[in-house]
């Protein structure tokens, strides 16, 4: 049942192309001939695993049960390939690179580790770098990869700007309420509240979808409720980086379990 | 002007032009690039005009305003025809001088000549060592013509190569000569242009595009704009030639706004090309179609990464996108898209027109034909050079460059810009070639060749690099963003003397991840300024982290300066120069500077007189106890 | 406060009141009406107000069928485009690598000196707007800056003491 429903995703991502950045997907480039979706072997981890063609190295890993972590990966969403968490090493012939399983598609004969020492040891810095915003990463990650915190300077922010958000609201919703703005380290979420008072208050029965995808819980739950809050003058944007703590442990809490899982270091359970 | 509809119609206008050129005939051309430009070139143009009119010559010279002749240093450059009499740094007063002497009474004016090494004049180009040495196959044709001219160009031979390509070879011929000549890219990844050409041409799909990349963002390079805006139609040329190979009908140009000369000159040139048939439909008769229009950046570095500035051109934010898929299979719209650098283009028509076997008999066995190189910093002769691959580094800095100025050691040479590193002093004899610099840990990149004296401090210079990759990322994924700040708070750190063990290995931790793991070039390819300083100049590194000593004096918060009393002669000067009168003394009276309030601006240094010599910059020692105000000068 | 998108009252500056919206529609049907051309239509468009504001690019947006999302990211990504006023007057100082090694940094400071503002921010009266650029290709003047479309080679105080008097 797992394996079929994990084909039929390969499936339906092929409709949607590899590595789009934007918030429209992009169509593939034109139609392969006949032999469309055949059968790919390649190895992971040393086991071998049969993938459909179409699929990406994160989805054929998924299929065999085969963990790696990801932060700004979500089905329903397109692949956006910004974390770099999921980076894995691909041996093809003699030569090996790291790449963003969430994006790569499967290959014929090439090997992939999820774990090697290569990939440990960007893991572990990557993981410092991300504390630096967001102290809140799951113990069990940071200790797997043997994470020491106070190396770098804290930036507190909360939002490491994985774009789930954005994502859904544009994706999903067609509300594109949320946007990025800047580059760079200035590089931040918005929301834009005239936007937000004509949708979020019917998004997912009040509930605000973007909320739900928000690995951190930096949006703030009052934006549905905009209007008053701002009083007549609305301002144009507004950074959804907060640093209210009050505010964040309030989403930890009301967000329910099945979201926090994958952050917690385990695999995202099936259903 | 009449639409050209053959190969020969094109054959005949250029005997047209030809005949109405009599070469015999003086001509003046002045260089007027943005660099000459700059120089106050067209006020020397002018001056030209009115001297001609009034002695009556107006009738009898021409008067040509070319593109940039690459002696930036030595502007505003006057190139006398057709006698090859170079006149450099000319100003509008020296024009009456010219006119008077040179082109009445033909005599020399010695003083605008370039002096050879052993003071004896030269009059023409190909004397001055500058030029001597430089093989200028793509970038030598500015010179002579009026870059907002197509008959000029069409008279020195242009569209030839078009004319050849479209009526007697097929296009897949075409892709063979280049992957025969074995064209490498020009604009930093040096992937050999032919294989890029037939994945493009063979991908599945009916439409296909061809983009020329002149977003030359590296700072210090500048030969993409010199190229475009001196002979935009060599350009052009190469990307029509390239459509029809590649067998596409519609192309961009993609010019940084930061370029306005470029991006006037290219569209003026693309509508002369309209006018004569050479774009749109069925050009030259061949049935072959294709049109370009122009893109103007917007001022971000990153969109001239290839799949950046193909989502540019859709209208969208220009960040990058993963490459798994090559561009060429899936780029603009998802369609297959062939992006070449502006000088790679500009390298078609020779290739076309004198053969692969002949390109592929210049350079090196990695490395064909030539490359054009901006060479500046502490040089002598500042300026775009083009020189054949192979040629090594140390032949380039000192016999075209001139070597250091005042008398300073060589430090390194940096080479790649942001995505670069730098080559030391015992590897000067290495060879311009792509595989050889990439092997020393910096690579050819764009062409930028910045020079530096012991007077630079490498662990400034890649704080300086990643400050400016820093302002320029997209900021989208987590090892460019975050590493590239990380690794910036580390070395201002060392470079504020609060370095500590322990900051070079987070320097390689970083810098090892991010070549791994970030999400295009630029993140990749971060590191490299600080990782190839580190291999070269490690220990300057240690000086800065242990020392909490700059050895080139420019980390400010690691230099103190002092006034040495038996020096010092109390002429005032800096005393009245210092901006925060942080220096103490009067008439006869040594000066001594007030340590707390000196900002360490360098003022003083600078304005001590020479014979003097009583201002030095300490770095890593105590700076000696002041002599007791009141002292006299010895 | 960056983001209200509203002409900032001490300025003096253009209201939005007088902003021509047709001057925009023009712009926009001098591309096509095409969104791919949407960086070259805000190209246009920062040429001939010096800033966009937000009652433009909403009219952008209609026109065009984007999300201002889109817009702004646009607005707030690349360097050339602002969201304020810009100065009658721009200066640009060069931070290239040729004019660093020769000083540019110290030529900055003169000029934030001389003009009162930092990179990247207007004078008050809307004289002048200081940026920074990274490398303007006349590498042979540096360290070197422009003023509108002219190049100053390494100038002291007193001649930008000068430049400053000089425009209006």
């Amino acid at each position: 049942m797992t394996t079929e429903r994990r084909k039929d995703s390969g499936a339906r991502r092929t409709r949607v192309a590899v590595g789009s950045a934007g918030a429209e997907a992009r169509t593939r480039p034109a139609a392969r001939p006949a032999e469309v979706a055949g059968l790919v072997t390649l190895t992971i981890n040393g086991q071998t695993v049969e993938a459909t063609e179409g699929m990406t190295l994160l989805e054929a890993a998924r299929s065999a049960d085969i963990y790696i972590p990801t932060l700004c990966h979500h089905e329903q969403l397109s692949n956006y390939g910004a974390c770099r968490l999921c980076s894995v090493e691909v041996l093809r012939g003699r030569r090996s690179r790291v790449v963003a399983s969430c994006i790569y598609p499967v290959e014929e004969g090439i090997e992939v580790q999820t774990e090697s020492e290569r990939i440990a040891k960007h893991r572990k810095i990557m993981l410092e770098l991300i504390l630096t915003r967001w102290p809140w990463v799951s113990e069990d990650l940071l200790e797997k990869y043997g994470v020491q915190r106070g190396r770098f300077q804290e930036r507190t922010s909360f939002c490491f700007l994985c774009g789930l958000c954005v994502r859904y609201c544009a994706e999903v919703k067609k509300a594109d309420v949320l946007g990025f703005v800047g580059r760079g380290t200035e590089r931040q979420v918005v929301i834009y509240p005239e936007k937000a008072l004509e949708a979020c208050p019917t998004c997912d029965g009040g509930k605000m979808g973007c909320r739900s995808v928000c690995p951190t819980g930096t949006i703030p739950n009052e934006f549905a409720h905009t209007g008053p809050r701002f009083g007549k003058k609305l301002p144009l944007a507004y950074p959804v980086r907060s640093y209210d703590e009050d505010n964040v442990r309030d989403v930890l809490h009301t967000v329910g379990d099945w979201r926090m899982p994958w952050v917690r270091g385990q695999a995202r359970p099936s259903g | 002007m009449p639409r050209l509809k053959s190969a020969a119609d094109l054959q005949k206008l250029r005997e047209e032009i030809k005949s109405g050129i009599d070469p015999k005939r003086p001509c003046v051309t002045i260089c007027s690039g943005t660099g000459c430009h700059a120089y106050a070139s067209e006020k020397v143009a002018e001056a030209f005009a009115a001297e001609l009119e009034e002695h009556g010559l107006s009738e009898k010279v021409s008067l040509r305003r070319t593109g940039c002749h690459g002696f930036c240093e030595k502007g505003p450059i006057v190139v006398l025809l057709p006698d090859e009499t170079c006149y450099l740094s000319v100003k509008p007063d020296d024009v009456h001088e010219i006119v008077s002497s040179t082109l009445v009474e033909k005599k020399l004016v010695e003083r605008l000549l370039y002096r050879v090494d052993d003071g004896k004049p030269a009059a023409t180009e190909d004397e001055i060592p500058f030029y001597k040495h430089q093989t200028r196959l793509v970038f030598g044709n500015n010179r002579l013509l009026d870059p907002k001219s197509i008959d000029d160009y069409i008279a020195l031979g242009g569209y030839s190569a078009l004319a050849k390509a479209l009526s007697e070879m097929k296009p897949e011929e075409v892709v063979e000569t280049i992957k025969k000549a074995n064209l490498r890219g020009r604009g930093g990844g040096g992937f050999p242009a032919g294989l890029k050409w037939e994945t493009t041409r063979n991908a599945p799909g009916d439409i296909r595009y061809v983009i020329v990349n002149a977003d030359e963002g590296d700072p210090g390079a500048y030969m993409d704009r010199s190229l475009l805006e001196g002979n935009p139609h060599s350009v052009l040329e190469g990307l029509v030639i390239g459509a029809y190979a590649i067998g596409s009908q519609e192309g961009f140009v993609y010019v940084r706004q930061e370029y306005p000369l470029a991006v006037d000159n290219v569209t003026t040139a693309i509508d002369q090309m309209r006018e004569y048939g050479l774009l749109g439909e069925d050009i030259l008769g061949s049935g072959f179609s294709f049109d370009v229009s122009v893109h103007r950046g917007a001022g971000a570095f990153v969109s001239g990464e290839s799949s950046a500035l193909m989502t540019a051109i859709e209208g969208r934010v220009g960040e990058p996108r993963p490459k798994y898929i090559r561009t060429a299979v899936s780029g603009v719209h998802g369609r297959p898209s062939n992006l070449n650098n502006v000088e790679t283009w500009a390298n078609v028509p020779l290739i076309v027109n004198y053969g692969a076997e002949w390109f592929a008999g210049i350079g090196t066995e990695g490395s064909k034909g030539t490359k054009i190189f901006s060479l500046v910093g502490k040089v002598n002769n500042t300026g775009l050079v083009e020189v054949p691959m192979g040629m090594t580094l140390r032949e380039i800095i000192y016999d075209i460059g001139g070597g250091i100025p005042n008398g300073k050691k060589f430090k390194a040479v940096q080479t790649g810009g942001p995505s670069g590193g730098v080559i030391p002093e015992d590897l000067l004899d290495l060879p311009v070639d792509f595989d050889e610099l990439a092997k020393a840990g910096s690579m050819m990149g764009s062409g930028g060749m910045i020079v530096m004296d012991e007077d630079t401090c490498v662990v400034d210079v890649a704080r300086y690099f990643l400050n400016f990759l820093a302002d320029e990322s997209c900021g989208k994924c987590i090892p460019c963003r975050e590493g590239i700040q990380e690794m910036l708070v580390v070395l201002n750190r060392v470079c504020q003397g609060d370095g500590g063990e322990g900051d070079v290995q987070t320097l390689e931790e970083l810098g090892d991840m991010m070549q791994d793991c970030a999400l295009c070039a630029l993140g990749q390819s971060a590191p490299n300024p600080v990782l190839s300083t580190l291999r070269y100049f490690r220990s300057e590194y240690e000086e800065h982290i242990a020392k909490k000593r700059c050895p080139a004096g420019v980390c400010k918060a690691l230099v103190k300066y002092y006034i040495e009393p038996d020096r010092c002669q109390a002429c005032m000067i800096c005393l009245r120069n210092c901006p925060v009168g942080a220096i103490e003394g009067g008439k006869n009276l040594v000066h001594v500077i007030d340590q707390a309030r000196c900002t360490r601006c360098g003022t003083c240094i600078e304005v001590c007189p020479e014979r003097f010599g009583a201002v030095v910059r300490l770095s890593g020692e105590e700076v000696p106890a002041p002599v007791p105000a009141g002292t006299a000068v010895r | 406060m960056w983001l209200s998108g509203e002409s900032p009252e001490i300025r003096g500056g253009m209201s939005t009141m007088e902003q021509e919206l047709d001057k925009v529609d023009e712009i926009i049907d001098n591309h096509g009406g095409n969104s791919e051309a949407l960086i070259q239509i805000l190209l246009d468009i920062q040429h001939e107000y010096r800033w966009l504001s937000k009652p433009v690019l909403l009219r952008l947006c209609e026109r065009l069928d984007i999300p201002l999302s889109r817009a702004y990211h646009l607005a707030t990504f690349y360097k050339h485009f602002s969201l304020l006023p810009q100065g009658r007057h721009s200066v640009s100082v060069c931070l290239g690598t040729a004019c660093h090694v020769r000083g540019a940094t110290r030529l900055l400071s003169r000029v934030t000196e001389a003009i009162g503002v930092e990179a990247g921010q207007t004078t008050p009266d809307e004289k002048f707007t200081l940026s920074t650029v990274n490398c303007l290709g006349c590498c042979a003047l540096g360290p070197v800056m422009m003023v509108d479309q002219d190049y100053v080679s390494n100038p002291n105080a007193k001649a930008l003491e000068q430049i400053v008097a000089s425009r209006e």
